[in-house]
C-alpha cells in the first residue's frame, strides 16, 4: 500500500468507501453540491476507520497519481491513525490530525469530496440525539458508529466557529470540551445550534440537499456516537487535539472565508484556498476591468463622437491628392450623421450645421458616385439619415416582380407552372392579387414558354400602383399617354377585361414596337397604339376619355438601381427640363379628359418614376393653379403622403393625398402617384394668363422705355468717346494718310457706332427686350 | 386604314380556313360584338367595331396598330399569318399537335417538329393541313403545316419532320429584331 498508495487523501479513500457502503448517493451528491468547506472530511476519515484500512489500501491504488513520497509515510500514519481511531475514540482526535496532515500534503483535493463531507456533517447534526445511543456495533455496515467520535468533533467545530469569532475559538473549543463532558447537555446544546449551521449550508445547497441529508444523517449519527465516547473516555486527549483543531480551524477561517474547518491540512488548504481566492479575486478584477472598459468605451465613444473633427477645407485639400478609400468615406459619413443626429451636444464648436451638411453631401456624392448637385437635392428633400438610406437602397437591386396576365392565366396555376420550372416565388404583397415576387430562378424568367405564351409580364411593383389607382372599368375609354413598353397598358386592359378601348400613345414609334409585341403576346385586343406628341393630344382629342394615365417621362431619379447612369448623367437642369415637359403633358391630359363621363370617370393619374419634388408635387401644384381640378385619394393604402411644403415652396394641402414610394422604405422603385379629378372645362390659368400677358406687356413697355433711354445715353457716350479718340489721334497722328484713313474710318465708324453701339445693350437686356428692339427699329 | 377588298378578303379567308376549317365564320358572326377586318399599310387587323371607331380618330400616320394583327399581305398578294394571330387560330383550330416537354424549346427556337418530339396529334389530319402546336399543358406555342398524315406519322423515322414550322411564340422576342411589329 505504501509504495502503491499515492498521497491521495484518506478522505478520498474514506469517501470512496462510504460511497461503496452507502451506495452511489454520495458521489452524485458531490457533483451536485456547491463548493463548500470540507468540514466533514475528517469525520469521514474517522468513520472509515477499520474498514478503511483494508479498503483504503485497495482504493488508494487507484489514486496513486498525486502521490508524494511524504504522503506515503503519512499514509502509513493515517492507517495507524484510523485503526487507533477505531479502537480508541479518544485518540481519534490526534489520529485525525495526522490524517489531516497527510491530507494537507496532497495539494490537490477534489473539492467535490469536501463538499460531500460538508453536507454530511451538516446532516449529521440533525440526528445527533438519535445517534448518541449508538455505539460501535458494526464495523462494516455502521461506519457511522465507528466514526462517530470524529463526527462529533466535526460537528462541534463548525458550531464553535460560527458562533464565535476565530480569535475566541480556542476558548470556545474548551467550552465545547467541557460541555462534552456532560454529554446529554452537550447534545442538547449542539442540537440547538446545529439548525443554524444547517440552515446556512442548506441555503447554499441546491436541489440535491435532500439526498445529501439522507447520506449525511448516517455520518452524523456516527459522529454523534463518537462524541459520546469521546467525552466519556478520555477528555484530556480530546481536548488537545480539539484545541489544535480549533486553532487550525481558526487559522483556516481567518484565511478562508469558506472555512474548511475540519480538514487537518490547513496549510495545504490555505494554499488551495489562496489559489482559489486569488483566482476569484482575479475573476472579480477581470469583471471589474471589463465593466470599466465598457464604461470607458461608451464614454470614449460619446466623447469621440462629440469631438468628431470635421475636416477643414485645408485638410481636405490634402485629400484631393490621394484616393480616399470608400471605408474611410463611409466612416466619416456615419460620423457626420451621428453628429447631426444630436447636433447640439456633438458638434465641434465653431462649426455650423451647413458645414457638416456640405461635407456630408460631398462625401456621399463621392462614395456612391453621384453628381454633387443630385446629392444636394436629395439632402434638401430627406433628412441626412434618410438620404443616406435612400442612396444605399438605390444601389441595391429591387426584387424581380411579374404580373400575372389574368386574361390568360390564374396566379395559382402560373405559380405552380413556374415552380415546376425551378423558380422560387412568393405572392408580391397583400395589396396585389396579380403580383409574384421571384426570388430565384434556374431558367430565364423572360423566356419561359409561359412568358412567351403571355401568361405573365415582367413589371415592377411600383408600376402597378398607378394603374390600380386609376381603377379602369370595363367599357371605359382610356388613354395611356406614354405607354411604351406596354406594361401598364396591358394591366389596364386586363382590368377592363378586354372591353372598352385603350389608346396607347407614345412619342416614339420605335418604342411602340415593343408595346405592340407585348400586347399581342398578352392577348390584349382592345388597344389602339399610336405615336402622337402627347402635348398635342389635348387639342386633338379634347374631352374624349373617361380615364387617363400619364406616366410622364422623367429624370428617373427613383429607379437608379435599374439605371445607374442616372447618377452621373442627370443634372438638376435635366430635372427642370423634365418638369417643364411634364407640366405641358399634364395640361394636355386634363384637356383630353372628359369630366362629363357617364361611366363615373373624369379621373386621371399622374405618375413618375422620379422622387424629385420638382417633377411631382410642383407639377401637380401647377396644374391645380391652371385647371379646375382636384386631387382625390389614390386608393393606395401604403406609400408616404406627398409633400405639401418643400424648401421655401408651399403647395396646396390636398397634395398630401398623393403618394410617394421609396426604395429604402417600401423596397420598390422610387415612384410618385397622384390621382386627379377633372371638375370642369374652366381654365383658371387662361384668365390669369391674360392678366399676366397684360402685365407683361406693360412691364415690357417700361423696360423698352428704359432701354431706349439707355441707348440714347449710350449713343451719346459713344459719340463723346469717338470725339476724344479723334482728338487723341490728331495729336498723335503725323501722317496725313493715316489721318485721312482715320477720317474714313471715323466716318464709317460713325455710321457703325450709331447702330452697333446699341447691340451690346440688347444682349444685356436679354430676350424680353426683343420687342422693344423692334420698336426701336421701327422707330428708326 | 381601310377595309379589305374582296380579293384580299378571299385570300385571307382561304388562309384562315386552312387552320380553322368552317370555324372561320365564328370570326364574323360573333355573339358579343361585331368585329371587322381592317388593313393598315399591308397588315390585316381583326378588331371590334368600337375599337375601330376609336382608332378612326387617329391620324393614319400616327396609327401603329389596333386590335389584333392577323398577318400581312406579301408583295405578291399572298397572305402570311403572323404569330399574333395565334390566339384566334388556337381558339378555333381544327387540327392540333401536342409536343413533349423535351421538344418544346426546340420548337420555340423556330425548328420543325420531329417525330420523336411528337406527343399527340389529332386523328385524321391530312397532309399539309394547318395545325396549331400545343405543349402538354395545352398552351399554344405556334402553328405550322402537317408534313404527313396522322397515319403516316406512326411509321415515321424518329428524326423525320411531323410539323413544318411557320410561326412560334418565340417570335414575340425574335420578331422585335426582325421588324415584325
Amino acid at each position: 500500500m505504501k509504495s502503491l498508495s499515492p498521497p491521495t487523501t484518506k478522505k478520498s479513500d474514506a469517501v470512496a468507501k462510504r460511497g461503496q457502503n452507502k451506495g452511489g448517493k454520495v458521489a452524485t451528491v458531490a457533483k451536485k453540491q456547491n463548493p463548500k468547506p470540507a468540514t466533514a472530511a475528517k469525520a469521514s476519515v474517522g468513520k472509515g476507520g477499520k474498514a478503511v484500512q483494508t479498503k483504503a489500501k485497495a482504493t488508494s491504488n487507484s489514486k496513486k497519481r498525486q502521490s508524494d513520497e511524504d504522503s506515503e509515510s503519512a499514509e502509513e500514519d493515517d492507517a495507524r491513525d484510523y485503526s487507533k481511531e477505531c479502537e480508541e475514540d479518544s485518540e481519534s482526535g490526534s489520529g485525525d490530525d495526522d490524517s489531516r496532515s497527510d491530507i494537507e500534503k496532497e495539494e490537490e483535493i477534489p473539492e467535490t469530496k469536501k463538499r460531500i463531507e460538508v453536507k454530511e456533517s451538516t446532516a449529521i447534526q440533525t440526528k445527533v440525539e438519535s445517534d448518541h445511543s449508538e455505539n460501535d456495533d458494526d464495523s462494516d455496515s455502521s461506519e457511522d458508529s465507528e466514526s462517530d467520535n470524529e463526527g462529533e468533533e466535526v460537528v462541534e467545530a463548525p458550531l464553535v466557529k460560527k458562533e464565535k469569532s476565530p480569535a475566541k475559538q480556542k476558548e470556545s473549543s474548551d467550552d465545547n470540551d467541557s460541555s462534552k463532558n456532560s454529554s446529554s447537555e452537550d447534545e442538547v446544546d449542539k442540537v440547538a445550534p446545529t439548525p443554524i449551521k444547517k440552515s446556512k449550508y442548506s441555503a447554499k445547497e441546491t436541489s440535491s440537499d435532500e439526498e445529501d441529508s439522507a447520506d449525511g444523517t448516517d455520518d452524523e449519527s456516527e459522529d454523534n456516537a463518537d462524541e459520546d465516547k469521546g467525552f466519556t473516555d478520555e477528555n484530556a486527549k480530546w481536548l488537545k487535539p480539539k484545541t489544535s483543531k480549533t486553532n487550525l480551524m481558526s487559522s483556516d477561517e481567518e484565511d478562508n472565508e469558506e472555512g474548511d474547518e475540519f480538514d487537518g491540512d490547513e496549510s495545504d488548504e490555505e494554499n488551495m484556498l489562496e489559489v482559489e481566492r486569488q483566482s476569484r479575486l482575479i475573476d472579480a478584477e477581470m469583471q471589474e476591468e471589463q465593466e470599466e472598459a465598457e464604461l470607458e468605451l461608451r464614454r470614449t465613444i460619446t466623447q469621440q463622437t462629440s469631438v468628431f473633427h470635421l475636416p477643414t477645407p485645408e485638410e481636405l485639400e490634402e485629400d484631393e491628392n490621394r484616393v480616399v478609400p470608400p471605408s474611410e468615406l463611409r466612416a466619416r459619413i456615419e460620423d457626420i450623421l451621428e453628429v447631426l443626429a444630436d447636433f447640439k451636444v456633438r458638434r465641434e464648436p465653431g462649426r455650423s450645421r451647413s458645414e457638416y451638411i456640405e461635407r456630408l453631401g460631398q462625401d456621399m456624392a463621392e462614395l456612391f458616385g453621384y453628381l454633387q448637385e443630385l446629392v444636394d437635392y436629395f439632402l434638401s428633400m430627406f433628412g441626412p439619415n434618410e438620404c443616406f438610406e435612400f442612396l444605399e437602397a438605390s444601389d441595391k437591386p429591387r426584387p424581380l416582380v411579374v404580373r400575372v396576365n389574368t386574361l390568360k392565366a390564374r396566379r395559382k396555376d402560373l405559380a405552380a407552372a413556374l415552380m415546376k420550372r425551378g423558380v422560387r416565388l412568393d405572392p408580391l404583397a397583400p395589396w396585389s392579387k396579380v403580383g409574384l415576387k421571384i426570388y430565384e430562378s434556374t431558367v430565364p424568367i423572360g423566356a419561359t414558354p409561359e412568358y412567351l405564351a403571355g401568361h405573365y409580364m415582367l413589371q415592377s411593383a411600383a408600376s402597378m400602383c398607378p394603374v390600380m389607382a386609376l381603377g379602369p372599368q370595363p367599357g371605359d375609354r382610356v388613354l395611356d399617354m406614354s405607354a411604351a413598353p406596354g406594361g401598364k397598358t396591358s394591366y389596364i386592359s386586363q382590368l377592363m377585361k378586354n372591353k372598352g378601348v385603350v389608346i396607347a400613345n407614345d412619342l416614339k414609334a420605335e418604342r411602340q414596337k415593343a408595346t405592340v409585341a407585348n400586347l399581342h403576346r398578352l392577348g390584349v385586343r382592345n388597344v389602339v397604339t399610336c405615336c402622337h406628341d402627347g402635348r398635342k393630344i389635348g387639342g386633338q382629342l379634347r374631352n374624349s376619355f373617361d380615364r387617363i394615365l400619364l406616366d410622364a417621362p422623367c429624370s428617373g431619379l427613383g429607379v437608379i438601381s435599374r439605371d445607374p447612369s442616372v447618377k452621373v448623367q442627370r443634372t438638376i437642369a435635366d430635372v427642370q427640363r423634365c418638369a417643364h415637359l411634364q407640366k405641358e403633358l399634364l395640361l394636355a391630359a386634363i384637356d383630353a379628359l372628359n369630366h362629363r363621363s357617364k361611366k363615373g370617370g373624369g379621373y386621371m393619374v399622374y405618375s413618375t418614376c422620379s422622387i424629385a419634388v420638382a417633377e411631382n408635387e410642383e407639377v401637380v401644384n401647377y396644374l391645380l393653379s391652371k385647371r379646375d381640378v382636384k386631387l382625390v385619394d389614390t386608393g393606395l393604402d401604403f406609400g408616404k403622403p406627398g409633400f405639401t411644403r418643400f424648401e421655401h415652396k408651399r403647395f396646396h394641402p390636398s397634395l398630401a393625398l398623393t403618394r410617394r414610394f421609396y426604395p429604402h422604405v417600401h423596397n420598390m422603385d422610387g415612384f410618385y402617384v397622384a390621382k386627379i379629378q377633372k371638375l370642369s372645362d374652366k381654365r383658371k390659368g387662361e384668365e390669369d394668363n391674360k392678366a399676366e400677358v397684360q402685365e407683361v406687356s406693360t412691364s415690357d413697355e417700361k423696360v423698352a422705355e428704359k432701354v431706349e433711354m439707355k441707348k440714347v445715353s449710350m449713343a451719346a457716350d459713344d459719340n463723346e468717346k469717338n470725339a476724344k479718340k479723334k482728338q487723341l489721334r490728331k495729336k498723335r497722328g503725323l501722317d496725313y494718310k493715316d489721318n485721312e484713313d482715320d477720317k474714313h474710318v471715323a466716318q464709317k465708324k460713325r455710321h457703325k457706332i450709331s447702330y452697333p453701339a446699341i447691340q451690346p445693350q440688347k444682349k444685356k437686356t436679354n430676350a424680353k427686350v426683343s420687342k422693344p428692339r423692334r420698336i426701336k427699329i421701327n422707330g428708326m | 386604314m381601310r377595309p379589305l377588298t374582296e380579293e384580299e378578303t378571299k385570300t385571307l379567308f382561304q388562309k384562315l380556313a386552312e387552320y380553322m376549317g368552317r370555324s372561320v365564320e365564328h370570326l364574323i358572326n360573333r355573339s358579343d360584338e361585331r368585329h371587322c377586318f381592317r388593313l393598315i399599310k399591308d397588315r390585316v387587323y381583326y378588331i371590334s367595331e368600337s375599337v375601330m371607331k376609336a382608332s378612326a380618330s387617329i391620324n393614319k400616320d400616327n396609327l401603329l396598330h389596333c386590335g389584333t394583327c392577323l398577318g400581312k399581305f406579301t408583295k405578291s398578294g399572298k397572305f402570311r399569318l403572323h404569330i399574333t394571330a395565334l390566339d384566334y387560330l388556337a381558339q378555333y383550330s381544327k387540327y392540333k399537335v401536342w409536343l413533349k416537354p423535351s421538344a418544346e424549346m426546340s420548337f420555340l427556337y423556330g425548328n420543325n417538329v420531329i417525330k420523336s418530339g411528337l406527343a399527340r396529334i389529332t386523328e385524321a389530319t391530312p397532309q399539309y393541313a394547318g395545325v396549331v402546336v400545343y405543349n402538354m399543358s395545352d398552351i399554344p406555342l405556334g402553328f405550322g403545316v402537317a408534313a404527313q398524315t396522322t397515319e403516316a406519322c406512326k411509321e415515321l423515322d424518329p428524326t423525320a419532320n411531323v410539323v413544318l414550322h411557320q410561326a412560334d411564340v418565340g417570335e414575340f422576342l425574335r420578331g422585335l429584331e426582325d421588324d415584325m411589329f
